[in-house]
């Protein structure tokens, strides 16, 4: 293996980052966890000092539906932990995600995304969007071509899961953003279910991230919360295509965001009318609870991986199930893909096809009683859902076929406890799934 | 806002605002392989309070056609005939690094068109390392690994920047990342083979120093400022070399101040 450091320059580690990263113990009090700074708005020292944090002369904040103390520990951490120029913390993961897209896309623009997304996702782009006309072509994730072909003159975005949801189809990053980038075009990856912990998407040619906070990152399902990261990366001058940020904007003085602020132009732009005009701020309350989470985001995730491993051997083996479709697993189409972009772990969600079909699939589900059932993934503890009739009830037959999801397909989200008590469960809620 | 000096395409930041004839003029010079945006903060701010600012990207950075130049020396006649198109007779200089010595050279070529010079992050001589020099020549990455590392202080590498949600160590390397090939080793050369003489600037000077910077070290500022005939010097507490990132608004104000003084 080349040694990608051969000048020895000092790093510093992820697990350092994870904990440090975007703060340092409060100037003021000493105090060292990051303070809740549950404030509205912030005092100017004069009417100077304040014009000069509107008009981005000075540093510092001046209300928190743009900007606040504690989230900027959260947006400094996650950016550093993905190798990014800077985040924003956002309401929720869907509120991230919109950012991302209205951030550069316009009436009239198009987006082309992986067909296999979380439900919501789907929902925003398949059936909101349009009514804002922006509109989506949705393709098959594991075809890079299929991503060229949808191109078209007014496309602003390429779009896909670090890990389909709940297919697990593995986004060839590589592949997908070298198109992207022939065409001038940025790529967007929702990173929710590696974390930086697994995956740097930015490593690999992705430009921007979303995370769901509410999931892996914080890993309580104690709060909601998103994540937009910007990667720096793209040159947004390198065509016309992206007017909001190489273009004079009339919202803030005729400011041309590349000019003003090179690598991150994208970043300002979102913070500066984004958050200014859709206003889906993060509480920070809950930017301190993410930030308890992802102190430990190294310990969780390498236990999370640990787990789904121990269960998908279990599963695999098990004579009441028909499939398990997990990338670790090596009948998977993506095996070979998920060993080169997630070396550390395909994450810890797993979907399981219980034989028997959609009746035995949900009387698998009732009949768990240590694993949850309900609607989230990413918890320290295990969850389970039946996609078909929940997260995805929107889409048709005919569209679940097409994302390759089974009507009796059940997703797991593999949680912290010890596994051979889940084992335990799994076991005997297959063995009455199968009890006629 | 662009020009065209000797056939090549040059540009420089106004801070958003449009020149206005006869106002005084601040010309700001950034470091090696990076470019305008750098000085953003106070652009924007003398911009506002009625300047004229020229944020130049120098040749070969940002939107300025290349190549880069070799020399401080060249540089800074490289900006004389940049600042003759700009059009005002007096302009305040303000250089970061490799900036700051363009900024001191011309000052010591132009004493009566000087009239106040700012140097931050500043030593003389500026020695840059044989490894950096190396890997710059063979347009290494890790050549702004190295750099943008050294270029933070301990607690700088760790964020906890001012300005929200920026997360300053990724900016900076990104920032130079944008250098096309061979860049970056013209602008270490010329820092390092630059030779300026402190009793040729006449005019007032303000050091801007970071307590913590490792390229040019504290010491080394404050060397420069006991030669100087009229300096006095702002000490961050804790900064880098990266000042403007770790310490913007103490560097806005020391700017201030410094300005605001007949």
């Amino acid at each position: 293996m080349p040694d990608d450091n051969p000048y020895n320059i000092p790093r510093t580690g992820f697990d350092t980052l994870a904990l440090h990263a975007g703060q340092q113990p409060d100037p003021q009090t000493g105090a060292r966890a990051t303070p809740i700074y549950q404030s509205a708005s912030f005092v100017f020292p004069d009417t100077d000092f304040a014009a000069g944090l509107f008009n981005i002369e000075r540093a510092g904040h001046v209300y928190s539906r743009l900007s606040n103390p504690t989230n900027a520990v959260l947006e400094e951490r996650i950016a550093a932990l993905e190798g990014g120029v800077g985040a924003i913390a956002t309401s929720s993961g869907q509120a991230a995600m919109h950012l991302a897209i209205t951030t550069l896309c316009s009436t009239g623009d198009h987006v082309v995304a992986s067909r296999s997304l979380y439900g919501g996702t789907h929902n925003l782009l398949d059936y909101t969007l349009p009514r804002f006309g922006i509109t989506t072509t949705f393709v098959d994730p594991r075809s890079p071509d299929a991503f060229k072909n949808a191109i078209q003159s007014n496309t602003k975005l390429l779009f896909g899961e670090i890990l389909g949801n709940p297919g697990l189809e593995v986004l060839d990053i590589p592949s997908i953003a070298s198109v992207a980038h022939n065409q001038g075009l940025p790529l967007l990856v929702d990173s929710t279910f590696a974390t930086p912990y697994l995956c740097k998407p930015f490593d690999h040619g992705a430009d921007l991230i979303v995370h769901s906070a509410t999931k892996f990152l914080s890993g309580h399902g104690a709060i909601i919360g998103g994540l937009l990261v910007d990667g720096g990366t793209f040159d947004w001058e390198s065509s016309d295509r992206f007017p909001t940020l190489t273009e004079p904007y009339d919202g803030f003085h005729d400011l041309v965001f590349a000019e003003e602020f090179g690598p991150l132009a994208f970043l300002m732009r979102a913070r500066k009318e984004g958050m200014r005009d859709f206003g889906a701020c993060m509480a920070p309350t809950t930017a301190f609870y993410a930030l308890q989470g992802v102190e430990t985001l190294p310990l969780r995730m390498a236990r999370h991986v640990e787990n789904t491993r121990a269960i998908a051997d279990f599963l695999s083996q098990h004579p009441a199930v028909e499939e398990v479709i997990y990338p670790e697993v090596s009948s998977h189409p993506d095996h070979a893909l998920a060993k080169e972009l997630l070396p550390k772990g395909a994450g810890a969600v797993l979907a399981v096809i219980v034989l028997g079909g959609r009746a035995a699939g949900q009387k698998f589900i009732e009949s768990l009683s240590l694993i949850s059932h309900l609607a989230n993934i990413g918890d320290a503890k295990t969850l389970v859902i039946h996609p078909a009739s929940t997260t995805h009830h929107r889409m048709t037959s005919e569209d679940l076929a097409k994302a390759g999801i089974d009507e009796g397909l059940v997703r797991l989200s593999i949680g912290l406890e010890a596994s051979s008590d889940l084992i335990a469960d799994l076991n005997a809620a297959l063995r009455r799934s199968q009890r006629t | 806002m662009y020009r065209d000096i000797a056939g090549k395409k040059v540009f420089f930041g106004t801070g958003s605002a449009s020149h206005v004839r006869n106002q005084p003029s601040i010309v700001f010079i950034h470091g090696a392989a990076m470019d305008h945006t750098v000085w953003t903060l106070p652009a924007r701010y003398f911009a506002r309070h009625d300047y004229n600012v020229v944020a130049v990207d120098l040749p070969g950075h940002g939107r300025s056609t290349g190549p880069a130049l070799e020399s401080v020396e060249a540089i800074s006649d490289w900006l004389s005939e940049m600042l003759a198109s700009v059009g005002e007779q007096e302009h305040v200089l303000v250089g970061h690094s490799m900036g700051s010595l363009i900024a001191w050279d011309w000052a010591a070529k132009h004493s009566n068109q000087c009239k106040k010079l700012v140097l931050l992050g500043t030593s003389m001589p500026m020695p840059v390392t044989d490894q950096l020099l190396d890997a710059a020549k063979q347009n290494e990455v890790a050549s702004f690994e190295m750099a943008n590392t050294w270029s933070h202080s301990s607690r700088g590498k760790l964020g906890f920047n001012p300005n929200p949600g920026v997360w300053m160590f990724g900016h900076g390397q990104r920032l130079m990342h944008r250098s096309t090939d061979d860049v970056f080793y013209a602008d270490l050369a010329a820092c390092n083979d630059a030779n300026l003489d402190p009793a040729q600037i006449q005019c007032p000077a303000l050091l801007i120093l970071g307590e913590s910077d490792q390229m040019t070290p504290y010491r080394a500022g404050r060397t420069v400022a006991d030669q100087l005939t009229n300096a006095s010097v702002v000490t961050l507490p804790g900064s880098g070399h990266s000042m403007l990132s770790e310490s913007p608004n103490e560097v806005l104000d020391a700017l201030i101040r410094f300005l605001s003084v007949n």
